[in-house]
């Protein structure tokens, strides 16, 4: 397939941009932050989004959404990532939603899917137990009882809990790693916020002694390392085009910057030091981009092998990413430094979203495992 | 079936009867890339028959007119016609500056009669060409080039000399930039052509530190060129040079993308084993490779996604000097990284020397068709839009 977006497509980024542009822009998260907002988002403007049928953006039709697929969330995010735009897009639809796609059994699909893409529930997912992102062998447990399972452990980095009305778990059992879908409000569930460095809402929840019947588990009674693995192959694609959007951002404010500062009587654009640094992030960035493509196409087209194209994309935006917002504040010189100044808001949304779901270490080391090496 | 379907059908079935099975190995160095031309020396009568072959069908150059000897084959034609050779390992069956540099600038410049006579003679390999561009004293600043060509009625006589003439002594013709105006810089810079053998053209080889002497210094002592071969207005020669070159660069960063899907952790394996995890059992190598790999995945997808975009008129713009600085750097890491994977044993110089000669080429990428740093003034300047002062 063409390494380009369709008609279609292109149509969904300019209305993304000129959305975000005028409702959720950086100045709305300064904003957000500046006054501690609980739940860390607009909640009108979520629903705007919503009612665009984003929530619904990459849910097949049969479950309610609009089906334009992983490209069309992608489209999305990389322009979030252009405005720093706070929803529950990430935590709700890139992540929940993926996960329930992947690892729920279709009785659990029709019932879930729909609510989600029209936004009257959100969902967030509690993986993480501390700063090393894992997949399975989880110290949470959920040890089968009489009536089902009773949940026990520590969550973290979960995003967005602020306004979730279910989390779902993953969790240790005797079938190996389970997903558990838990109301937010059930007795033994403990939310604690924890403010992160991109003023986006996170929480660290205990679970003690939850009792969950049968029903709550997501899938068949069967380990579901193998199908949560893939949704998050599938987010970490997600998170790598809002990078993408970051980057891209970062990258034409310094270029603006280069062609407006002066010292030494002529702007700083004109100095090659300069000049070739930039040139030299351009280029990365179109590199990041070809791969984002074409990871949210092989989504989309069900390839098979998509874990090695999927970190292999997380660790290169990885880069990009930190490339475009340390030469950013650096060829900005002190005003980069400024919290005035918006660059700040963008190196510190790129290194959460670096470090959420496994980090540039965790996709290379991961990538080599998967080759084969 | 569709009719790219039964193109690809047929395009396999073809290749599967025309391609000798010793053209179906990867080259193991450059010494065996068929190069034809009036003095080239097959490898091989299997080499010379794939070049022919190829030839006659026009499949040296899928994509030029029938009619210049090219294969007629629209983009996505030829796009199957790669891959169905890339399927069955076939090689390359001519490597020629006349496709890669010369054919599309004659193609756009050249006159009705230039292009019937020398196109057909570049698609089946029978004319080797060579590349005249820069001078002793005009490298980066090639539009200060000093070789003179005077107008001497019905010929121009052409005097100077031209240095890292890659393959001037096998050439049989040169596609040279001379200066017709030397009141103007840019605007009096013209684009001959002319037959090596012609009276007055000398070359001397010059050894690079790889060991081999691919270039020469070439000397012109009043040679005479006849005035049809002229190609495009005089003075307006810098137009074309700069056309060309961003084919020279294509050409170049295409040594990038051969190379992209070839993963060094392979060779690593064999060399230097895994751990009891099955890990690379150098660490930090192992991190190289995969980065490498991603690297190399990265650059081959934007090379593609370049593609497409000229395909549907969109283009980058100056993605050319985008691709010939990032291939040939990425081109330069994988050398290095190669080293590093075969250690001491790749400082062994003698009995034909692959990898530490590639290793020396490749130092070469990112200099020749126009430094790294210029492409990156070119980036600067016309994509970013960044001021020269
Ligand atoms: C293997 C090989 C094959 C070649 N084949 C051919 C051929 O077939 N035909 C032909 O005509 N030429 C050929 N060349 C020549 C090649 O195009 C030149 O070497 C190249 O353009 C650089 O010119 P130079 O060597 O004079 O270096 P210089 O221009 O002297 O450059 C020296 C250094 O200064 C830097 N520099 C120069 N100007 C600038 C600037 N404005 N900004 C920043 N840095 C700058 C360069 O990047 C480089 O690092 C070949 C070269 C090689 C190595």
């Amino acid at each position: 397939m063409a390494l380009i977006l369709n008609e279609e497509q292109q149509m969904l980024k300019e209305a993304a941009s000129g959305f975000l542009q005028d409702k959720a822009p950086v100045a709305q998260l300064r904003e957000l932050r500046d006054r501690a907002d609980e739940r860390g988002y607009k909640e009108n403007v979520w629903k705007e989004m919503v009612d665009m049928g984003w929530a619904g953006i990459a849910i097949p039709e049969q479950y309610g959404g609009v089906g334009y697929g992983y490209m069309g969330l992608g489209i999305v995010l990389e322009e979030v990532g252009k405005h720093l735009s706070a929803s529950p897009l990430n935590a709700s639809i890139l992540a929940a939603a993926s996960v329930i796609m992947k690892a729920a059994n279709e009785a659990q699909k029709a019932e879930l899917l729909p609510s989600l893409a029209s936004g009257e529930l959100n969902i967030s997912l509690a993986l993480e137990e501390n700063g090393q992102h894992k997949t399975s062998n989880f110290e949470t447990t959920a040890t089968p009882s009489a009536g089902g399972y009773v949940l026990n452990g520590e969550k973290r980095f979960v995003g967005d809990a602020a306004s979730a009305d279910k989390l779902i778990v993953a969790a240790n059992t005797d079938k190996g790693t389970q997903l558990f879908l838990v109301d937010a409000t059930r007795k033994g569930v403990a939310t604690e916020s924890v403010t992160m460095i991109d003023s986006r809402n996170s929480a660290r929840i205990t679970f003690k002694d939850v009792e969950l019947s049968a029903a709550d588990r997501l899938g068949n009674d069967q380990d579901t390392s193998s199908s949560l693995s893939e949704a998050i192959d599938i987010i970490n694609v997600g998170i790598s085009a809002e990078l993408l959007g970051i980057s891209l951002r970062v990258f034409e404010m310094t270029v603006d910057y280069l062609k407006e500062r002066k010292q030494f009587d002529v702007v700083i654009g004109t100095f090659q030091g300069l000049q070739h640094r930039a040139a030299h992030l351009f280029c990365e960035i179109e590199l990041g981009k070809s791969m984002v493509i074409k990871a949210l196409q092989a989504i989309d087209a069900g390839e098979p092998g998509i874990s090695l194209l999927a970190s292999a994309t997380k660790a290169k935006m990885c880069e990009v990413a930190q490339l475009a917002t340390n030469e950013g504040i650096q060829m900005h010189g002190g005003i980069g430094m400024t919290d005035e100044y918006d660059i700040g808001f963008y190196i510190k949304r790129a290194r959460a979203l670096e470090h959420s779901f496994g980090d540039r270490n965790y996709h290379l080391d991961r990538f080599a495992s998967l080759s084969a090496y | 079936m569709t009719e790219l379907a039964s193109f690809q059908a047929e395009t396999r079935q073809w290749l599967e009867e025309n391609c000798p099975e010793s053209m179906r190995q990867p080259f193991n160095s450059e010494s065996e890339w068929c190069w034809g031309g009036r003095k080239f020396e097959f490898i091989s009568e299997d080499q010379r028959i794939w070049m022919q072959r190829m030839g006659e069908k026009g499949w040296t150059v899928p994509t030029w007119p029938r009619e210049y000897g090219g294969g007629g084959l629209s983009k996505d034609e030829a796009k199957i016609l790669a891959k169905e050779m890339r399927a069955l390992g076939c090689r390359k069956p001519l490597e020629s500056f006349g496709i890669s540099m010369l054919g599309p600038a004659l193609m756009k410049f050249g006159n009705e009669e230039q292009k019937r006579e020398h196109l057909p003679k570049i698609a089946r390999g029978e004319i080797r060409w060579c590349q005249g561009y820069s001078e002793p004293n005009a490298g980066s600043d090639l539009a200060s080039l000093a070789t003179k060509a005077e107008d001497q009625g019905d010929h121009y006589l052409v005097n100077g000399s031209k240095i890292w003439t890659s393959y001037a002594d096998q050439a049989d013709w040169i596609f040279c930039l001379v200066r017709t105006d030397s009141s103007a810089k840019h605007d009096g810079i013209s684009f001959l052509l002319f037959d090596m053998e012609s009276k007055g053209v000398s070359t001397s080889p010059i050894r690079l530190i790889s060991g081999s002497s691919p270039f020469c210094e070439t000397y012109f002592e009043n040679v005479k060129v006849p005035k049809e071969n002229l190609m495009g207005e005089l003075n307006k020669g810098w137009t074309i040079a700069k056309y060309l070159l961003t084919h020279e660069r294509e050409m170049i960063s295409s040594i990038g993308e051969s190379f992209a899907t070839v993963s060094p952790s392979k060779s690593a394996l064999k060399t230097i084993g895994t751990d009891s995890e099955g890990r690379l059992a150098n660490s930090a190598l192992r991190r190289d490779c995969a980065q490498m790999e991603i690297d190399g995945m990265a650059f081959f997808l934007s090379l593609e996604r370049g593609k497409d975009e000229a395909k549907a008129g969109q283009g980058m713009g100056a993605v050319s000097s985008m691709f010939k600085y990032y291939g040939t750097e990425l081109n330069k890491r994988r050398m290095e990284l190669q080293l590093a994977i075969d250690g001491a044993d790749s400082m062994v110089w003698q009995d034909d020397p692959k990898v530490p000669a590639l290793w020396l080429r490749s130092k070469a990428n990112s200099i020749e068709g126009g430094t790294s740093e210029v492409q990156l003034n070119i980036i600067s300047k016309r994509v970013l839009g960044l001021p020269d002062k």
